[in-house]
């Protein structure tokens, strides 16, 4: 059997050359919430929720966060409340039978920027602005591609043929993408102090949209660590138990 | 029996009607197993236990899920973020899917290197086969379920190759469709095959285990055992053997599920699927990755077109192993005592892996190269050199008993005996 451990060595080694080798040249920030203890920066998270509020949200609906889930970024209640009172929720019918409008609840899900897919064809020139609540899981690398994007507009190399109302991005498949650049230097003016530069709010912005992707991020890996010390332990006291029971048989 | 004596009125009184006491007693304590089971042997309670950690995350996780097209990947995202712990349950199912086909596979290959499918176990080999085809189609069914793009695109071409088929073939992907495009139907009938296919897998697992018991284990020597001096109770000694495994199989596990929880998983199925937008790439899970190559592998054979071709091969890559009994005509059983053999197995591993990496890729250029020589020496590793390697192999001498070489012919200690509880 030490064959097949050689085997399995040299093929995963394999597979790793092969991978490396085809990874693209995608920007490599480091990101607090990487790793085994990683965790959000709170800071971080608002300003890249406001990012998302005064930049992004024009085109991009984030449906599966609710206002209520805002608690978990850091703000109160009443915060919450003001946030969502701020949006204007479509509702009903009523007892006359008629939709009317509200301010929203935290109990509401994010309003969408466009009711259906038709529309927010109609409003960008016939391309669909995705959902961004799950950008950064159903990307390869996902906050280094949402960087990369967000960051990667060049002006386009001259042997290139842009489609009509196209940009060049170097992040972006195929390098042709419909979205004009979103964030420049203080497209936003944060709160705390921090300058607003265009690579800031990109930072910002995919600390969000990760935390947006995966909210129970911090939760499971805290869980994570306890299982995994519990785990150790009692393997260790299982191979203990082991030791002592077969100590008679070899 | 030496609980029998000890046995309260009331257990006493249930075994005298049904003996399910007699029965335990029977099949763990004074079940012999050879006492020279190494490691690799921890695997088959492993899968067992697996098994049962995917039903039941499973049935929490079916109390959450709606078997919708519109709202499928919806309920997987509120199973994901609001229902209570809904998120750990559905990494567990996740990720158990993958540990599930690492433990089964490690299992299956211990199988290939001791000749644990030989004479008198080829039953137990079969049904084990069936229990891997089993498992192919309840993952294939439940990766259909949370309706992303890798979902509806996997789902739409593995259901196609039942279209190869001659006459009948579009009749019967009409018949799985529930329709004439994978829609709800499909995932409505997928879903209720998942929920279902596990409990008829318990049912195979069963007779699995009552062959199993029929001879007992093999052992790494592949030589029967010849007395009580070469066996020890399977309790205590390997139901503590496989705790110690199982602990540090659930470490391996829980790295993935709370650290890595979508390293083994596609991007692109957290994509809602879109029966307009064909993805870029369309790839099966890790695990079904080596069968993936050889369906894409195969070229026009004389009168059968490719596509036929790949799905006959691709089903003959476990049909194979359904009469490997048959083919491998050595009578040794181990590959300890087979010079030749020996090496044929790690050749055998490092064929599956570059079939692995071709089912990762598009099959052009190299890629397809690699795929088409994988699958050629695939085929001629079962149907050419395991037959012939029997026939001119000079095996080993085999050691006479399994204490022999343990105890290198010394006296044998009463090891039969249940330990003594301090």
């Amino acid at each position: 059997m030490r064959a097949l451990v050689s085997a399995l060595a040299a093929a995963g080694l394999i597979v790793g050359i092969a991978q490396a080798a085809e990874e693209e040249a995608l920007p490599n920030q480091h990101w607090s919430f990487e790793g085994i203890f990683g965790t959000f920066d709170r800071g971080e998270l608002q300003r890249g929720f406001q990012v998302y509020q005064e930049v992004c949200s024009v085109c991009h609906a984030v449906e599966h966060l609710a206002y209520r889930d805002l608690t978990e970024i850091g703000y109160s209640e009443d915060e919450v409340k003001a946030i969502a009172a701020q949006a204007k929720v479509t509702d009903g019918p009523n007892d006359q039978g008629e939709m009317f409008e509200r301010p929203g609840r935290p109990s509401d899900p994010f309003v969408r920027p466009f009711p259906n897919e038709k529309a927010a064809r109609a409003a960008n020139n016939g391309a669909l602005p995705p959902d961004q609540s799950l950008i950064v899981k159903a990307r390869e690398n996902g906050p280094q591609y949402v960087f990369g994007i967000l960051t990667g507009y060049r002006d386009p190399p001259p042997d290139i043929k842009m489609g009509q109302g196209m940009r060049y991005n170097l992040a972006f498949p195929g390098h042709q993408i419909a979205m004009p650049p979103p964030l420049s230097d203080d497209a936003v003016q944060y709160g705390d102090g921090t300058k607003a530069t265009s690579d800031q709010e990109a930072r910002d912005v995919v600390a969000f949209l990760t935390w947006a992707s995966e909210p129970n991020l911090e939760v499971r890996k805290r869980m994570g660590v306890k299982v995994i010390v519990f785990l150790l332990v009692t393997t260790v006291l299982l191979y203990a138990v082991k030791r002592k029971i077969w100590a008679g048989v070899h | 029996m030496a609980t029998a004596k000890k046995q309260p009125a009331l257990v006493k009184w249930i075994d005298d009607r049904l003996p399910i006491f007699t029965f335990m007693e029977h099949e763990l304590n004074e079940y012999p197993t050879p006492k020279n089971l190494n490691y690799w042997w921890n695997f088959g309670s492993l899968a067992g236990i697996v098994l049962v950690i995917m039903i039941v995350s499973g049935i929490f996780l079916a109390m959450n899920y709606t078997p919708q097209k519109d709202l499928a990947f919806d309920s997987v995202e509120r199973i994901m973020r609001d229902v209570n712990y809904g998120w750990l349950m559905r990494y567990i199912h996740m990720n158990g899917a993958s540990m599930f086909f690492i433990v089964v596979y490690i299992h299956l290959f211990r199988g290939l290197y001791y000749g644990s499918y030989k004479r008198p176990r080829e039953l137990l080999w079969m049904i084990g086969v069936v229990i891997l085809l089993l498992m192919m189609a309840t993952a294939f069914m439940g990766y259909v379920l949370p309706w992303g793009q890798m979902s509806y695109w996997g789902a739409t071409v593995i259901t196609n190759l039942f279209s190869a088929i001659p006459i009948v073939g579009k009749s019967i992907v009409t018949l799985l469709w529930g329709g004439f495009t994978v829609d709800n139907p499909t995932l409505n009938r997928f879903f209720s095959l998942h929920y279902l296919l596990p409990f008829v897998i318990v049912g195979a697992v069963m007779l699995h285990l009552v062959a199993l018991h029929q001879h007992g284990s093999n052992n790494p020597l592949g030589i029967d055992r010849k007395g009580p001096q070469d066996s020890i109770p399977f309790h205590p000694y390997y139901t503590i053997k496989d705790l110690f495994g199982l602990g540090c199989f659930l470490i391996f596990y829980c790295v993935f599920i709370f650290f890595y929880p979508n390293f083994l998983g596609d991007p692109a199925n957290y994509i809602p699927a879109n029966p307009l937008q064909t993805p870029a790439e369309i790839v099966p899970e890790w695990y079904f990755l080596p069968f993936y190559a050889i369906l894409r592998s195969v070229p026009d054979i004389l009168f059968i077109p490719a596509k036929l071709a790949g799905v006959i091969c691709m089903f003959g890559a476990i049909g194979v192993l359904f009469v490997l009994p048959w083919l491998d005509t050595s009578p040794v059983r181990s590959a300890k005592f087979r010079p030749i053999y020996r090496w044929l197995f790690p050749l055998l591993i490092i064929d599956c892996i570059f079939l692995g990496i071709a089912g990762a890729h598009r099959p052009e250029g190299t890629y397809k190269l690699i795929g088409q020589l994988a699958t050629l020496y695939y085929f001629i590793h079962f149907l050419i050199l395991v037959p012939l390697v029997g026939w001119f192999e000079r095996p080993k001498p085999l050691p006479t008993s399994i204490s022999n070489p343990v105890l290198g012919g010394g006296r044998m200690p009463a090891t039969a005996a249940p330990m003594e509880k301090p």
